[in-house]
């Protein structure tokens, strides 16, 4: 099965020649390199941009206003944040001119932890990225929603930020993409670039189809009855984790992928939660005015009476940075063994 | 004292005169602005009287029109004068300043000066002085994709080149073999809110930072109009047809102020190119002192006669918050 990045690589691919993709660019997006992560290997659209992410964004704001349809990266969104109030802008603008314009643009940028990469490699994005109005926000946690919500991203009309998690991208998926061939050595020689002179290589793509993965809907990926587990991204796979591991002590947790961020899934956490009564937020992002905490409150606000204990947070510690060191990042963002002890105290929290 | 030179005026006298009439057009319209402002029709006022000899020749020459075979338009918020000049109707700008429901650039939604028009490429001006420098090279990079002669204009202060948008734009447009057909823009008030320019520039000329990007650039008299209409257009036409990037700034003045947070009163020590161009059309016989005190009374009359109209409309509904989150495919 594709990785998440050659999910990203055959999503991009397909939205330059279906979706009317312009442009996919960033830094090291273009050949040689194909990105950092090798998303963008072999693309027809893909160049290099300068090292200036204000500049990145802007174009692509730029790109958009003409009628263009950009994908714009920024390698790592530790490095996005002096561009905030140019996305705040790319937010508005549609807004601010009375629904004059309007920005078909993606912003691809790789979150959270995970790939031990320190201070500025180790950012979460989602609670500033849900902060800023405007925008869709997408953070898939398989190869297959990979593709399917840039497939969805790619369609808007709308500014999207789309986050892959960067713990994720080398990890292969568990559903094959459609059109993808079911050998990975396979999908390797088709579409990874080689090592070595790449001048002549030339990808060889699968015939792909559209999964037409909406926006907006989260994904029960593990039914339950005990309690409802809400997560995203890198926490994602170590909650599904947990909850098959508690099975054993006879703990049954739904887990919900939310995917999208903004606007985000209420209904199918409305539904979870009024069955078990009890439910736990994970994500990695700093837990003061994490999204985490929006959602609490309005489970709180709306689902009061149905709640059995407390609604919990699980998130990462307020520190200005991930420490590189393995004890260091173990102790600041979410890990198996402290969701699995979030989950134990919650289910055994009775009213 | 500043003395004018007496140079002849190298342009026709209809095109003089039509000129004079939209600096005096776009200087009532912001004295009715800023006279809004403080009979309470308005929170704020910010915009561009001492430019308008510089942005009214400005919209004379661009290629008006929506799409990328037309010029695409990113200014800041001094630009009224351009706008007119393109032929726009001053109520717009009132109705803006009055926040009505009708205002045709924000809906009610944002500062005066604010302009979008997506119907003639004007891209929605916010109020950060910097950030138009970044999109620019955006729209001209898919101008220069698809041929033609469409090119992207960049207008802002001599303040914002202090910030990293300026160089954005200075480097994403002279990249060899990619250069970009931009028209960069900075009118030069030598000032930045109340900081002076010597406070913020080492540089001689802001025009100079062009130079080391083999940008082709110029420092022009943005006080006077004919001047203006020449260098403009020398340098429009070069951008159209060579696509490549021109960096000018324009010498300008600032005649009421950053905006109405330091009071909007009249400056009487900076040249007012109003006064100084109509001395040279009655040396030069192309219009009398009556004729235009003439236009000045009647576009004085008729943007009061506006602003009257305006006060009556109603404010935007509470509820149309929600509207324009997300694009709801076009105007209304």
């Amino acid at each position: 099965m594709a990785n998440m990045a050659q999910a990203i690589r055959m999503a991009l691919h397909y939205a330059e020649e279906r979706l009317g993709v312009t442009d996919v660019f960033g830094e090291d997006v273009g050949p040689p390199l194909g990105g950092a992560f090798t998303a963008t290997q072999g693309l027809k659209t893909a160049w290099n941009s300068p090292l200036d992410e204000r500049g990145i964004i802007g174009c692509a704001i730029g790109l958009a206003l003409a009628g263009q349809r950009p994908v714009a990266e920024v390698q790592f969104v530790d490095y996005v944040f002096n561009a905030i109030d140019l996305l705040k802008l790319a937010g508005n603008a549609c807004w601010s001119s009375a629904g004059d314009w309007n920005l078909p643009m993606v912003v691809m940028t790789p979150v959270g932890s995970g790939i031990r990469g320190s201070v500025y490699h180790s950012h979460s994005f989602d609670a500033t990225a849900t902060h800023i109005p405007g925008w869709f926000v997408v953070m898939p946690s398989t190869p297959l929603d990979a593709y399917g919500l840039l497939l969805a991203a790619c369609k808007q009309d709308n500014p999207v930020m789309y986050l892959p998690p960067k713990a994720l991208l080398r990890i292969k998926g568990e559903e094959l993409i459609p059109g993808e061939p079911g050998d990975d050595k396979q999908l390797s020689r088709l579409i990874d670039a080689p090592q070595g002179d790449r001048s002549k290589w030339v990808p060889q793509w699968p015939q792909l189809s559209d999964p037409e993965l909406p926006l907006g809907k989260a994904k029960v990926v593990r039914e339950g009855r005990h309690l409802t587990v809400v997560s995203y991204g890198r926490t994602l796979p170590l909650c599904r984790k947990a909850a098959a591991e508690l099975e054993g002590e006879g703990i049954f947790a739904e887990v919900i992928d939310l995917r999208t961020l903004w606007p985000y899934d209420w209904e199918a956490i409305r539904a979870s939660v009024t069955k078990t009564g009890k439910v736990l937020y994970v994500n990695e992002d700093t837990e003061v005015t994490n999204f985490g905490e929006h959602l609490i409150r309005r489970t709180v606000d709306e689902l009061f009476y149905q709640l059995l204990a407390p609604p919990r947070l699980l998130a990462g510690k307020f520190v200005p940075g991930i420490g590189l060191a393995d004890t260091l990042e173990m102790a600041s963002v979410p890990q198996l063994p402290s969701i699995l002890e979030a989950i134990r105290h919650l289910h055994a929290q009775e009213p | 004292m500043f003395r004018p030179k007496l140079v002849p005026s190298s342009l026709e006298p209809a095109l003089l005169i039509q000129i004079h009439e939209l600096m005096v057009k776009a200087r009532a319209l912001e004295e009715r602005l800023i006279q809004m402002y403080r009979q309470g029709h308005g929170y704020f006022w910010i915009g561009g009287p001492g430019e308008e000899a510089f942005n009214v020749p400005l919209g004379l020459l661009v290629k008006k029109g929506r799409g990328l075979d037309h010029d695409y338009h990113h200014w800041h918020y001094r630009q009224s004068g351009t706008l007119l000049a393109m032929g726009e109707d001053p109520i717009g700008a009132l109705r803006q300043m009055k926040n009505t429901a009708s205002d045709p650039y924000s809906g009610g939604r944002n500062f005066a000066g604010h302009f979008s028009k997506r119907e003639w490429n004007v891209c929605p001006v916010s109020s950060p002085i910097e950030v138009q420098y970044s999109m620019a090279p955006g729209t001209a990079l898919a101008q220069k994709r698809h041929g033609g002669d469409g090119i992207t204009i960049v207008t802002g202060g001599d303040a914002g080149t202090a910030e990293g948008d300026f160089a954005t734009c200075l480097v994403w447009s002279s990249r060899k073999g990619q250069e970009l057909p931009v028209l960069i823009i900075v009118t030069n008030n030598r000032w930045g809110i109340s900081t002076p320019y010597d406070g913020q520039h080492g540089e001689a000329r802001i025009s100079d930072r062009g130079r080391a990007f083999n940008i082709r650039c110029k420092t022009v008299d943005g006080n006077d109009p004919v001047e203006s209409y020449l260098e403009l257009k020398e340098a429009i036409d070069y951008v159209r047809k060579e696509r490549k990037p021109f960096l000018i700034e324009a010498m300008v003045s600032r005649l009421y102020g950053h905006s109405s947070a330091s009071g909007a009163n009249f400056v009487a020590d900076e040249v007012d190119c109003i006064r100084r161009f109509e001395d040279r059309l009655v040396e030069e016989g192309v219009l009398t002192r009556e004729q235009m005190d003439a236009v000045r009374k009647r576009w004085t009359d008729e943007i009061a006669e506006m602003a009257r109209r305006v006060r009556e409309e109603p404010l935007p509904e509470p509820d149309s918050i929600w509207r324009h989150v997300y694009w709801e495919g076009g105007k209304r």
